[in-house]
């Protein structure tokens, strides 16, 4: 029993209201004290680690015991570097934000703030209505920093991601009472806890159509292939900060929740669903990577390389094998990873093309700004998963995965890996070589905040891409298998 | 002369501190009409509201002091009894009263009617409401009723310059006394049918000497069911809901929104489940059916609206939805999650009037939507409510609406009924529509009606000038802010640490021991 996480939980939230009393200039930078305390508190956690340790830094206490609600975190192989890497990537983004001139700048920053201690939540919770509850409130904020501070069509943008998302979990609301309530014992007290759920699945029956409730929820988070509606306009409208946590963390939250509850609390329906969850892995890796590859606006071009990319992580997870499960997880750290410098490297581009991120106004750029085109390329090839980049080894074990499972899905899912590198060539191709565009003003990333927010993350990039075990080791401790056809248990 | 003597001497034992709440607001209704009757501005400006809100102060404490768990306690044999069902939503209707004396303090329907009046009126139909909500008798279950409606078809037209709220108040007689008659000519059918007119006895004579398919039993529920039904504004009973509450002037819609459908509910969880839980069976499908077309019928309604009143009156449609779905469980848990949304009801929609109140005073737009616009940075006090109330009412969590949900949910499916709790979210999936819509229009849409614009030192000069005044600033109406204020507090407060409601929630459980068995 520990407040460890509660600490690390609640600060970014803390920070965000201290952010509303500050001064306006000042509200940017108490934000940024905070996510760096907060990232500082992770690595103290990650050094305090126990490789197969399993659960780790557990806090479990009543919440709403009427309800059977426990406040229950906890830290294990499977969400360590998860969390690690929400603390990370929320330092760029409110540092990025609060180099930027915001209407209702307080107000921004205390949204942001408790943007990552709603993610925080979701990632540590180990009771699903504790889960429920963070990954319903995540979206409160997301709504306002969308809806306030976007685009043009923010209000159309913003409601259309609301309505969306919270469609699905709304229904994941209903379907984790179900859960909850049908597995307990008449007469025994009500629970939510997920080991308690794993121990007691429920008939097949009922784990079918609960399955597809989760299902519906976590796939509109992603966002899969046909629940993505949303992705495109939230992406156009949404500021730089708040969609580069969203589309390199929040896009996590979905995935994540298949491993954390589907698989263990509901094994007969992932294997009975198995084939159909395959298939909406493979149509969004293919569909994600050909829209990629004819989108001329940069953001576009990374909202559907993340369709494609989280395609990957499905195939990894519903491969009901412990190394695609291993590379699922690995997958998400290192899209978080690529995404979030990709995002800031559009903001740099769309600064020296006169504020518009079309690839049409971009091109002819690496010429004067050798630095930027060097950060470029070395995430642009992590992305398309180069050999030596760790996502080339997350996608590796993904396929190894279904290789092994179903290799008919794994074989088509390969062509994904060759798509990835067409669009993400083109991409940077047309950004920084082609003819100059019409008002491109090249010039290279100033020493300052520009080089300063971006190299860390490239930094971490290089070294996991030098040393992946040091995620393998970590997240070897917990993966999905398949011991037979009947269920699918968790392995430590 | 014998005949007198022989019935008082069968005169009704009457338990007095029992029946103390009653009183309260009875006798308070009394004494603000004789008040009312002192002329001068401090009678009509102080006393009587004063007078208001110490009747209903009274009604409270003397309900806390009534309160223990268990079992009911006749307090008129056969005719009244108390328990923690009745006591706890006669505490809701006292706080909806003490609410709506500050909306309407300066409202100029009170002007308009008499301040005497209006608070007389006000407190006869609370009395209404509590004697329905210890009725245990069909008798007094009609009489409770009709001292509910009344006054309340008054209060409705109480605007009486306006003719928007004459229609309303009109309206709502006339659809008012179908719904009663109805209900009567159910209750009448159901005596007929058992013999019986206390609840007890009734639920007794069911599955006995009745046979449950009976047709005069069946369609005698059927009847008090659509009666009860008006009363509740649940679907295809619901269409006066809407124009009634556009018209009448909004601190009465207000009042009738939480206050009415919490007594329509009183009087349906128990009729239903204490007079008729032996017929469970049998009306439980039609109930349910009823919820499902209440949650669409209402969540859809309200899409298309763009007078905030009018949206609400949807949304009340679909929140009486949910909570139908409560009572069609039929056990202890459906009771207890039903008591408890009434309650975070109550938080979010006087959260969500007392805005509407304070912005159609000053607002060129009167309740219409774009009377909020840009409500964000003009005055985030008014703001912020509304966007905790238009969350809570969609269920996001750390708010009291998403934990009634969840309680509601999690009751249904224990009940066996998953199904109708999924309908429940697909409700709330609609509902995202048009509650989304409100705070977007408050926090993402340009500035463009600006406040009042004077010097800051002036602001003191301008007096508060009563109801309708386009100089009145926001800031001066602080009874109506400090209401908005607490509700929302209470909302968010109660999303996170819901264990005293949680409490009130298990006694209310107790009250009907038929759902023991």
């Amino acid at each position: 029993m520990t407040i460890y996480l509660s600490i690390i939980l609640f600060l970014p939230g803390v920070a965000g209201m201290l952010a509303l009393l500050v001064p306006r200039r000042l509200a940017g930078w108490t934000l940024v004290t905070g996510t760096l305390l907060t990232l500082a508190y992770t690595i103290v956690m990650l050094a305090r680690f126990k490789i197969g340790g399993g659960m780790q830094f557990v806090t479990d206490d009543n919440w709403i015991s009427e309800l059977g609600i426990r406040y229950h975190l906890g830290v294990d192989g499977l969400n360590l570097f998860l969390v690690i890497l929400t603390a990370l990537l929320w330092v760029p983004a409110s540092i990025a934000a609060a180099l930027r001139e915001w209407d209702r700048p307080r107000l921004f920053m205390m949204f942001m703030g408790l943007s990552e201690t709603a993610v925080l939540g979701a990632f540590m919770a180990q009771d699903l209505a504790l889960f429920v509850v963070f990954f319903d409130l995540m979206l409160v904020p997301f709504y306002f920093l969308v809806g306030m501070w976007g685009g043009e069509d923010r209000v159309y943008a913003t409601t259309k991601l609301v309505i969306y998302t919270l469609a699905g979990s709304l229904l994941m609301l209903a379907a984790a009472v179900a859960l909850g309530v049908m597995a307990t014992p008449a007469g025994g007290h009500i629970s939510f806890s997920l080991a308690t759920l794993a121990q007691h699945p429920l008939s097949g029956g009922s784990q079918y159509w609960l399955f597809i409730l989760f299902a519906v929820a976590f796939l509109v988070k992603a966002p899969a292939f046909p629940l993505h509606g949303w992705m495109p306009d939230a992406y156009r409208e949404a500021p730089l900060p708040v969609i580069l946590v969203f589309s390199a963390v929040v896009s996590k939250v979905g995935v994540y929740g298949f491993l954390r509850i589907v698989l263990p609390v509901l094994p007969q329906a992932s294997v009975h669903f198995q084939e159909l969850m395959l298939a909406i892995a493979v149509v969004s890796i293919l569909y994600g990577s050909i829209l990629a590859f004819s989108q001329d606006e940069a953001r576009l071009v990374l909202g559907y390389s993340s369709v494609a990319q989280l395609g990957f992580i499905i195939l990894g997870i519903f491969s009901l094998d412990p190394k695609g499960g291993q590379g699922a997880v690995m997958q998400m750290i290192n899209h978080g990873l690529v995404t979030a410098p990709l995002f800031l490297i559009i903001g740099y581009l769309a600064i020296r093309a006169q504020g518009r991120d079309s690839l049409d106004w971009m091109g002819g750029m690496a010429l004067r700004a050798p630095v930027l085109a060097g950060v470029f390329l070395i995430v642009a090839l992590a992305t398309l998963a180069m050999p030596g980049s760790a996502n080339f080894v997350g996608e590796l074990y993904i396929l190894f995965g279904t290789f092994q499972s179903k290799i008919v899905y794994g074989i088509v899912a390969s062509a994904g890996v060759v798509l990835a590198a067409v669009y993400m060539i083109r991409f940077y191709q047309r950004a920084m070589h082609n003819p100059v565009g019409p008002q491109v003003e090249s010039r290279d990333l100033a020493l300052g905040p520009e080089l300063g927010v971006i190299a860390p993350l490239v930094l971490v990039i290089l070294a996991l891409g030098v040393y992946p075990n040091f995620l393998l080791h970590r997240i070897n401790a917990f993966a999905p298998t398949a011991n037979d056809r009947t269920e699918v248990s968790v392995i430590k | 002369m014998t005949t007198l003597l022989i019935a008082a001497a069968k005169a009704p034992v009457i338990d007095y501190k029992g029946i103390s709440p009653l009183f309260a607001v009875a006798g308070g209704a009394v004494i603000v009409l004789m008040a009312a009757l002192i002329r001068g501005r401090f009678a009509q400006r102080v006393l009587v509201p004063f007078l208001t809100v110490g009747a209903l102060g009274a009604a409270i404490g003397l309900s806390i002091w009534n309160w223990h768990t268990g079992d009911s306690r006749p307090i008129v044999e056969g005719a009244l009894a108390i328990d923690p069902l009745a006591l706890g939503l006669s505490l809701l209707f006292y706080i909806t009263g003490l609410a709506t004396v500050a909306f309407a303090w300066r409202s100029r329907a009170l002007r308009e009617s008499g301040t005497g009046e209006f608070f007389g009126l006000m407190l006869g139909s609370i009395a209404g409401m509590t004697i329905l909500g210890s009725a245990e008798n069909l008798i007094t279950l009609f009489v409770g009723i009709e001292l509910l409606s009344i006054p309340l078809y008054v209060m409705c037209a109480s605007d009486v310059r306006r003719e928007t709220s004459l229609e309303s108040g009109l309206k709502y007689l006339v659809i008012g006394s179908v719904g009663s008659a109805t209900l009567l000519y159910g209750l009448a059918l159901i005596y007929g049918a058992t013999g019986h007119t206390g609840f007890a006895e009734i639920n007794n004579a069911i599955g006995n000497s009745v046979n449950l398919t009976d047709p005069l039993l069946l369609t005698g529920i059927a009847l008090a069911a659509a009666g009860l039904a008006f009363k509740a504004s649940v679907a295809p009973f619901h269409a006066w809901t809407p124009d009634v509450y556009e018209g009448a002037p909004t601190p009465v819609t207000a009042f009738m929104a939480v206050a009415t459908k919490t007594a329509a509910f009183a009087v349906i969880l128990r009729f239903f489940l204490e007079a008729l839980v032996s017929a469970q069976e049998q009306w439980a499908p039609a109930l349910a059916a009823l919820a499902v077309i209440t949650i669409i019928v209402g969540n859809v309604g309200a899409i298309a609206q763009n007078s905030l009143k009018r949206m609400l009156a949807w949304s009340g449609v679909a929140q009486a939805g949910y909570m139908l779905a409560g009572v069609v469980v039929g056990t202890q848990l459906g009771l207890q999650a039903t008591a408890f949304y009434l309650a975070m009801y109550l938080f979010m929609n006087l959260a969500a009037f007392g805005v509407v109140i304070a912005r159609e005073r000053v607002s060129e737009h009167g309740d219409g939507l774009k009377s909020l616009e840009g409500l964000g940075s003009a005055s985030p006090l008014l703001a912020w409510p509304m966007t905790i109330a238009m969350l809570s009412l969609a269920g996001f969590p750390a708010t009291a609406g998403f934990i009634g949900k969840f309680y509601l949910i999690s009751a249904a499916v224990d009940g066996n009924w998953a199904w109708l709790g999924v309908m429940i979210v697909v409700g709330s999936m609609l509902s995202l529509v048009y509650y989304l819509r409100v705070i977007a229009v408050m926090w993402m849409t340009p500035l463009k009606i600006e406040l009042p614009g004077r010097p800051r030192r002036a602001r003191r000069e301008v007096q508060p000038v009563a109801g309708w005044s386009p100089e009145a600033d926001p800031r001066a109406q602080p009874e109506v802010l400090l209401v908005t204020l607490i509700m929302a507090a209470a909302t968010i407060f109660f999303g996170i640490v819901p264990s005293p409601l949680f409490h009130l929630a298990h006694d209310v459980g107790t009250s009907i021991s038929a759902l023991f068995s």
